[in-house]
């Protein structure tokens, strides 16, 4: 029997639920010290002098890193990381400074004796869509083309006898993974050793070595458990480099954690967007013209550019269409990776003006997504090696039991409670990066596999393990995994749903590799190993358009009176090819799900222009969606096969459950109130008092 | 974070010596508030006087039908007390629509009250906070305001007073029973709190040093008849985007006596006498609930983001009353 697609409990469960997993700062280390960052506390601006001697007088404190005294590193890829080396401030928060002590007290202690006086210019930092500084960068994340057209978008536009125009904003989002950036970091002879948190031990490791100046081999990065990342720890950040500096200068072991409030902003976080989006349809409801024009921002440090409108380019299909991205480059942290960065603020917006749409034809919103489904790309023109979006928006209807919803507004109420359901498409592409991993039999029957994979809490190891079992043809019980340290064979992060394709193929093709070195069947008298690299096969592999589907289901209730939107029930059906452990599959989507729903409602950062940074910035403050919200939540998945993907069939399950989802819940709200909501989140602040909710 | 020493006290009056001669100690409660500012170095006190341990931990019947709760019952406990949930319905709601099960474990009675305004400039030793540090301005004025008070505040401070129990003990004339150095003294409750006015870091009218040892709350045989409405912006472990606290007794369709206060609008929970007035004497109808609400709110100045807490106030005076009138 496969083992693929058992639903077998996390390997480590045992381990978590009773507290011996060891995260990052939870190493016994002998001598060990704490580090405490010290923030800028203006916005941008040049450090004109760095007084010590409080600090240093304090109990405790053993040293104040800054960058007239810290370690000299090399200037690495990311600009953000050459940490504690010119006397620059570029957003207010950055670290200027790190305070070593005996105990995380002191150094706390210690760090706000440090006295840093600035020299301070004047900033910006608030996104508008006439910003003086907008530019067009040069592509957008990764490396998608910044503009695209086809056809004619203004006269197809114009010609249209259907047409909406409408413009969503989104706040800034921030990741909040329960771990937060923290490292452990140990020199010894020369060599550096960091237990990290973070989504790529391989990556991190070349990064440090890089900046340290180091052959890799003498950096190892161990992440055997990783509280949450969501794209925030995708690689090296700021943690690690100031722990790893931190310990080379006092020449002591440094654990180096950060706060809750640290982690808004100096790890990144989505940017803000405005989202201007033109759909045309005939009267059938079929799509004649699509433009997608997103705004967001960059820091003046380094260049990341949301790849907002990119999901438009393959969703729908329309005989003109454009999208464009523009960017403003403000003094703020530079934005990063947050679960589908792209994907998910720009279905909000796509998935939004398409429910206008169905309400401007007077077509139902599933109709019209059936009615406007493709085979082919519209992007690269070719065919999709496959494409379930009607199949998951029909399984979706009829589980959720869309038929016969009475299209108008309003028409539901129960008591105080207006009733409205929504519904929005989903899609994230399905990729895989190059992995190497090595599969050993020993003499005592069972087998040894070795990736240098993340677990960040979503069941990787265990899917991995399984992949292995069934690549081996064993039991999963004769199969011990390795993962989580930079010194097993090199892997690529838990990123962008990459990973389990990723880790998977190279894992089956080691074990097919020692499938063939043992061909007498037979448990060998001494370790057998084989080895194997995907970069290849991975690297030669036909581009073809790879997609994952999905379609979403809400039902809310808004209070008349007061405002209030809660979630009656969300419902999701994905076609994420094939799906390697049902209980850790459906804990991402409906986990992708949830943080859609707090985008919807509930998640903002508040940024204060005057100060140049996000005033709320811990969990009582930025709300996140909890237990209470949730009142019924569903993932099902259609059983889906697709050869041209990878080994393992598999499209990656970690992103496609947040893509839609807040474009469904605003749908809903829309449906019940009949007030549309273009600005998340939608809170009842915009809701209460409107005229006629009541 | 500062270094501090730990005293743990045999009784109320060595408790209060400690203050009196250490300037900067202060009292822990369950030090879900205190712990917190602490480590965000927005209070530094040297000396901690944990008061958990002291005999306050009763809810004693009085013989005039009012209730003596202790500074140190949990907020858990008093909201499962059977007299609670029977006598003052609206003192169990209050307290379970408030922070966590974890959290309501901890707290205390007393500490609940003297819990500190979550305003983010507060919290944020970065910023301008006059409570914080007196003279040093209001961010909070000017800047992202939309949690913050509509009534009673000033140019130095537009802080929220964030407890929910507060705001039903308010409606309940609650007397509070403090010693201080100078012995034992009872304050109503409504005289506890201060306006913000030019001097926002003075909260309370309680003197340096002195301990609230126990609530009193008066017989109110109505008060069965009561609730407490909290809207905030998650479905829990959110402080009030607006809460409501009522007690009314009708006779026939006349409102023949009536408490409300709320929550999230002020400096202190905001006790609506106006509104109570309006209601008095009057047959009740939800459009007379929404009169009185206006009233109440007629001189409120709400601030760049927080104009929703009127409409908001006003809705949920309405049904809260509507809901007891039909109760």
């Amino acid at each position: 029997m496969s083992t693929v697609g058992q639903a077998y409990p996390r390997l480590e469960g045992r381990e978590k639920v009773t507290g011996t997993a060891r995260y990052a700062v939870e190493y016994p280390v002998d001598g060990v010290t704490y580090g405490w960052a010290v923030p800028s506390t203006v916005v941008r601006g040049r450090i004109t002098r760095v007084d010590t001697t409080p600090a240093l007088a304090s109990p405790g404190v053993l040293a104040v890193l800054h960058h007239g005294n810290a370690p000299r590193i090399a200037p690495g890829q990311q600009p953000e990381l050459w940490l504690l080396q010119e006397p620059l401030v570029h957003y207010r928060g950055e670290y200027v400074a790190v305070v070593v002590a005996t105990s995380l007290e002191a150094a706390r202690e210690g760090a706000r004796l440090v006295r840093i006086d600035y020299d301070a210019g004047p900033h910006s930092t608030v996104l508008t869509d006439d910003h003086p500084g907008l530019y067009k960068p040069d592509h957008v994340n990764p490396s998608y083309p910044t503009d695209t057209a086809e056809g004619d978008f203004d006269a197809g536009y114009a010609a249209a006898p259907v047409r909406v125009d409408a413009t969503y904003r989104t706040p800034a989002y921030h990741n909040n993974p329960m771990e937060p950036h923290a490292t452990t970091a140990q020199w010894r002879d020369g060599r550096l050793l960091v237990h990290d948190s973070n989504q790529g031990a391989s990556s991190v490791q070349a990064t440090l070595a890089e900046l340290f100046e180091l052959p890799p081999e003498s950096v190892r990065v161990v992440a055997q458990h990783v509280g949450g990342g969501f794209g925030s720890k995708g690689y090296a950040k700021a943690a690690v480099v100031l722990a790893a500096l931190a310990a080379r200068h006092v020449d002591r072991p440094v654990k180096l954690a950060l706060t809750r409030q640290q982690l808004f902003g100096p790890i990144g976080y989505r940017t803000p967007t405005i989202q201007r989006v033109r759909l045309a349809a005939d009267t059938d409801g079929r799509l004649t013209a699509i433009c997608h024009d997103a705004i967001s921002q960059t820091s003046t440090i380094h260049e990341f550019a949301e790849q907002t409108a990119v999901y438009t380019r393959s969703m729908y299909a329309a005989p003109h269409r454009r999208t464009t991205h523009r960017l403003a480059r403000l003094d703020v942290p530079t934005p990063f990776w947050m679960r589908a960065p792209g994907e998910c603020p720009g279905a909000y917006a796509l998935e939004s003006a398409m429910d206008e749409l169905a309400v401007a034809v007077g077509i139902d919103p599933v109709e019209l997504r059936i009615r406007n489904d493709t085979d082919i790309d519209p992007d690269q023109g070719q065919p999709f090696t496959s494409r379930n979006l009607v199949a998951c928006l029909r399984d979706g209807a009829q589980r959720f039991g869309w038929a016969g919803r009475d299209p108008s507004p309003r028409a539901r109420r129960d008591g105080r409670w207006l009733i409205g359901t929504g519904v929005a498409g989903s899609s994230y592409p399905a990729r895989a990066r190059p992995s190497s991993a090595t599969a050993t039999a020993r003499p005592d029957g069972s087998f040894l596999v070795r990736v240098n994979a993340t677990d960040i809490g979503t069941g990787a190891r265990t899917a991995i393990w399984q992949v292995a079992a069934d690549a081996l043809g064993v039991p999963p019980e004769r199969v011990e995994i390795r993962i989580g340290d930079s010194a097993l064979p090199t892997a690529p992060v838990a990123g962008g749903s990459m990973g389990t394709s990723s880790w998977s193929w190279a894992v089956i093709r080691a074990a097919e590799a020692l499938r063939e070195k043992l061909r007498d069947g037979g448990p060998p008298t001494d370790e057998v190993t084989a080895e194997a690299d995907t970069a290849e096969e991975v690297g030669g592999q036909p581009t073809r358009p790879r997609y994952a589907y999905g379609a979403q289901f809400v039902e809310v209730r808004v209070d008349a009176d007061t405002g209030e939107v809660r979630l009656n029930r969300m419902l999701g059906v994905f076609a994420a090819g094939r799906v390697v452990n049902p209980t850790t599959a459906r804990s991402q989507l409906i986990g992708g799900m949830t943080m859609g729903l707090s985008m919807a409602l509930h998640e903002e950062g508040l940024l204060d222009e005057r100060y140049g940074d996000w005033v709320n910035h811990d969990l009582a403050t930025y709300h996140i969606t909890g237990c209470a919200d949730v009142e019924s939540i569903e993932a099902y998945w259609l059983d889906e096969r697709d050869d041209e993907l990878n080994p393992a069939g598999v499209k990656g399950i970690g992103e496609i459950g947040i893509v839609g989802a807040a474009a469904a819940v605003a749908n809903a709200v829309h449906h019940a109130t009949g007030v549309r909501i273009r600005e998340l989140p939608i809170r009842l602040d915009k809701l209460v008092g409107v005229s006629g909710l009541a | 974070m500062r270094a501090f020493r730990y005293h743990r006290p045999a009784d109320v009056a060595e408790a209060v010596a400690v203050l009196a001669a250490e300037p900067q100690a202060a009292y822990l409660g369950g030090g879900t508030n205190l712990v917190d500012l602490m480590k965000l170095g927005v209070q530094r006190p040297d000396v901690l006087v944990d008061v958990t341990r002291l005999p306050l931990d009763t809810v004693e019947e009085l013989p005039d039908g009012g209730l003596r709760i202790g500074a140190t019952v949990r907020n858990s406990d008093l909201a499962a007390h059977p007299v609670v949930r029977r006598d003052y319905p609206v003192l169990a709601r209050a307290l379970l629509a408030a922070a966590s099960g974890q959290l309501r474990n901890m707290a205390t009675t007393g500490g609940n009250l003297l819990q500190r305004t979550r305003c983010v400039y507060f919290q944020d030793t970065g910023k301008a906070c006059n409570k914080r540090e007196p003279g040093s301005g209001c961010a909070a004025l000017h800047g992202q305001n939309r949690d913050l008070a509509v009534l009673d505040w000033s140019e130095q401070c537009v802080a929220t007073h964030p407890s929910d129990l507060a705001v039903a003990l308010a409606a309940l004339d609650t007397v509070v029973e403090v010693h201080g150095s100078d012995g034992a003294r009872d304050i109503p409750i409504a005289d506890l709190y201060r306006s913000p006015g030019t001097h926002p870091e003075r909260e309370t009218t309680l003197a340096r040093g002195a301990l609230i040892t126990a609530v009193r709350v008066p017989p109110l045989p109505a008060a069965r008849r009561s609730t407490y409405l909290k809207v905030r912006d998650r479905a829990s472990f959110a402080f009030a985007a607006g809460s409501v606290a009522a007690v009314l007794d009708l006779d026939g369709d006349v409102v023949r006596d009536v408490r409300l206060a709320y929550g999230a609008v002020a400096h202190r929970p905001w006790r609506a006498y106006r509104a109570e007035e309006e209601l008095r004497g009057r047959p009740f109808s939800p459009e007379l609930a929404a009169r009185a609400a206006d009233a109440e709110l007629a001189e409120a100045r709400p601030l760049r983001h927080n104009g929703f807490k009127l409409p908001l106030t006003r809705a949920i005076t309405v049904r809260a009353l509507t809901e007891l009138a039909s109760s």
